[in-house]
């Protein structure tokens, strides 16, 4: 079957195997390396391995749920926005949710993906309470910050190369409202949208959009968008009615690959422009429904397909605080001279790591996605210098095409990584595109 | 809206499973009806979490007939709504040959799901209300020498599903046939199904729970494959026979 991470890029014909249950799935790992896949919304080649690669749409069952603790207990493949779904109406939300509701709870822990409160809670990992396992051997481990510590840490952010996890425990957050409040702040450049950052580092949501293809003394230009859950309390008369917001708005689709020409530095150019002024002219604190606000993507299905055929990569870093600064003018000075705009281009604080592979670092994370093209490659190899000279590093659920040298030279854990999982048995029995490209 | 219990007969199926999960969604109770129905312990839990509606367990052998009337009245309350999931697919090949094999085939497809709504309608009759769903196949618009053993349980199945909807429809109660064309289940694990005329469980259980609320009687689903069938079914017989389809 022909599949691709959410970039569409690069494509591959892989055998996929959907198991229902811990044996046939501890089958399917005997026949030779693998990696299991979610819902296949990391961008790149982290989740497609030719020979072997396991879904895990169908180990998907929701086990129990703690009214007290909060803490749901379900299987890996189970879909973020199904948990939603399920818990969102008994007052319980995600404590940490991606960009897109579409992720399975497995797919977010081995990524330990972050959130719009990552500067104030850390990352998914640090709301997992504990991870069942399935090893080289076919056997399921209990692993947890008290019991095999070491797997647990590994694995949170191990991108599936450590075992396939099968279950989890997560902890929901009690939330009043499905609402959020939101204020939005308009900064005309780069050092006004860090200081933002740096005024409301309380606010429990923070993210920027920015403006990659302002020049000049707007280099940078952001707008700053904060959030809270709104207290029941809180909430005009008019969405009290409604406390958990109303229903997911209608799902537009992209229904074809649009053509090459459609994005260009015009265009993008263009909309930028416009979504700045709008948005500067709209700050200021409102109400928003949490699909909105947490999934302004999710209601345009397939909204990748808005990049043409050839597909598109994304480029996410993340400078430490002292060279953030520095490091960020660079990189948007690079990106506005090769006039390779993007829609998507979201800056965003984040605290420091918690997990032994785990992507965050204290500081700044930026995150681009470009059309695939051989000049966006090689701008890219150019971002990647960048950030290695202002220390940074780079997010794998995001990569589709860094070299091992980048990585090692961004990350000295890469090959603690690559040796625990030698040492285990690990490097073994699973692998993707990415880990063997990386040399992981 | 009613939120009366809908039966699964053939619980442990993806198709099956995935109506109930559309059906527990809106709020209506859910009674799962399988073949070693205790190991469905997992779906319960994860049912009965995800919509908290009650969920239960009912013992259910589609091919011993002789029990179907005991596991009807064994029901804690007669179902609103029963949607019929049983059936086998078999490999066309092997049950060419082996007689027996071809026997459950058209059993499961045929005589185990006819016997066990056959008693269902009756209660529903009586009691003047009630929707019957039967998953048929498009396999049984047409014989054809890929899956005409299978095709010929269905084609049996589909017809005692049209005289019975012809009986009932002035007695209150509604029957739905439903042909779905490739759908992506462990049915059809492992085969090499064209994407653009295959669906997936959850689509189809979307599309099933609409058209039962619409009073649709015969729906395919994906509604390329109607025209496919049209044709199918209109290609004719001497020209038909020497295809390979």
């Amino acid at each position: 079957m022909k599949l691709a991470g959410w970039g569409r890029y690069p494509a591959r014909d892989c055998v996929v195997t959907t198991p229902r249950t811990a044996e046939e799935l501890a089958a399917t790992l005997a026949k030779g390396p693998a990696v299991a896949r979610g819902n296949g919304r990391a961008y790149g080649d982290s989740a497609l391995n030719e020979e072997n690669t396991i879904s895990t749409r169908h180990l998907n069952r929701m086990i129990r749920f703690d009214e007290t603790s909060g803490v749901l207990e379900a299987e890996a493949g189970v879909l973020l926005g199904d948990v939603i779904d399920a818990y969102l109406p008994r007052g319980w939300f995600p404590s940490v949710t991606p960009g897109t509701k579409f992720v399975t709870l497995g797919g977010m822990a081995a990524a330990d993906v972050h959130g719009k409160n990552h500067h104030v809670d850390g990352g998914f990992g640090n709301f997992v309470d504990w991870i069942d396992v399935m090893g080289p051997d076919g056997v399921v481990v209990r692993a947890s910050r008290d019991d095999n510590a070491d797997l647990f840490d590994w694995t949170i952010g191990g991108m599936g190369l450590t075992g396939v996890i099968l279950r989890l425990g997560l902890r929901l957050r009690r939330v009043e409202t499905g609402w959020i409040e939101q204020r939005t702040i308009a900064a005309p450049n780069l050092d006004a949208a860090m200081e933002a950052f740096e005024t409301h580092h309380n606010a429990p949501y923070s993210v920027a959009w920015i403006d990659c293809l302002s020049t000049g003394a707007s280099l940078g230009r952001s707008l700053i968008m904060l959030g809270d859950h709104a207290p029941l309390a809180g909430l005009p008369n008019k969405f009290r009615q409604v406390p958990f917001g109303p229903p997911p708005a209608q799902k537009r689709k992209v229904p074809f690959n649009a053509p090459s020409f459609a994005l260009n530095r015009f265009t993008v150019k263009a909309f930028n422009a416009l979504y700045y002024h709008m948005g500067a002219r709209k700050t200021g604190t409102d109400y928003v429904p949490w699909d909105t606000y947490f999934y302004p993507l999710d209601s345009i299905l397939g909204w990748n397909k808005i990049y043409g055929r050839r597909g598109f990569v994304q480029f996410q870093c993340v400078l430490p605080d002292g060279h953030a600064r520095a490091g960020l003018e660079a990189l948007l000075m690079r990106i506005s001279d090769a006039g390779q705009g993007s829609f998507l281009a979201v800056l965003k604080k984040l605290a420091t790591d918690t997990h032994k592979f785990s992507f965050p670092m204290a500081g700044y994370t930026l995150a681009l996605d470009f059309p695939v093209s051989e000049k966006v490659l090689s701008l890219m190899t150019e971002l990647d210098s960048i950030t290695l000279d202002h220390g940074g590093r780079f997010y794998l659920a995001k990569d589709a095409r860094m070299t091992d040298t980048t990585l090692r030279a961004s990350d000295p854990r890469a090959e603690a990584f690559a040796a625990m999982r030698v040492e285990t048995g690990a490097a073994g029995a699973f692998a993707s595109l990415q880990s063997a490209r990386l040399k992981l | 809206m009613s939120s009366g219990a809908i039966l699964v007969l053939g619980g442990r199926s993806d198709i099956g499973l995935a109506i109930a999960k559309v059906y527990a969604r809106e709020g209506h109770a859910v009674q799962l009806a399988a073949r070693n129905v205790f190991d469905l312990e997992a779906e319960k839990a994860d049912i009965a979490l995800r919509y908290g509606v009650e969920v239960g367990l009912h013992e259910f052998d589609a091919l011993d007939v002789e029990s179907h009337e005991a596991f009807v009245t064994s029901l804690p309350a007669l179902p609103e709504t029963v949607v019929c999931a049983v059936g086998a697919l078999g490999v066309q090949e092997e049950s060419e040959q082996d007689h027996a094999e071809a026997r459950i085939i058209m059993r499961s497809n045929f005589e185990g799901p006819v016997n066990i709504l056959a008693i269902l309608a009756n209660a529903f009759e009586e009691r003047g209300s009630g929707v019957i769903i039967g998953i048929s196949s498009v396999a049984g618009d047409r014989g054809r020498a890929t899956n005409y053993i299978y095709g010929a349980g269905k084609a049996g199945f589909t017809a005692y599903l049209a005289g019975m909807r012809n009986r009932l429809a002035t007695k209150g109660v509604h029957v739905l046939t439903v042909k779905p064309g490739f759908v992506a289940t462990r049915m059809t694990d492992g085969m090499d199904l064209p994407e653009k005329l295959t669906t997936d469980a959850d689509t189809l259980a979307r599309a099933v729970f609409k058209a039962a609320k619409r009073r649709r009687n015969e729906v395919y689903i994906k509604s390329i494959w109607w025209l496919v069938m049209l044709i199918i079914r209109n290609i004719p017989e001497f020209i038909f026979k020497k295809l390979k389809i």
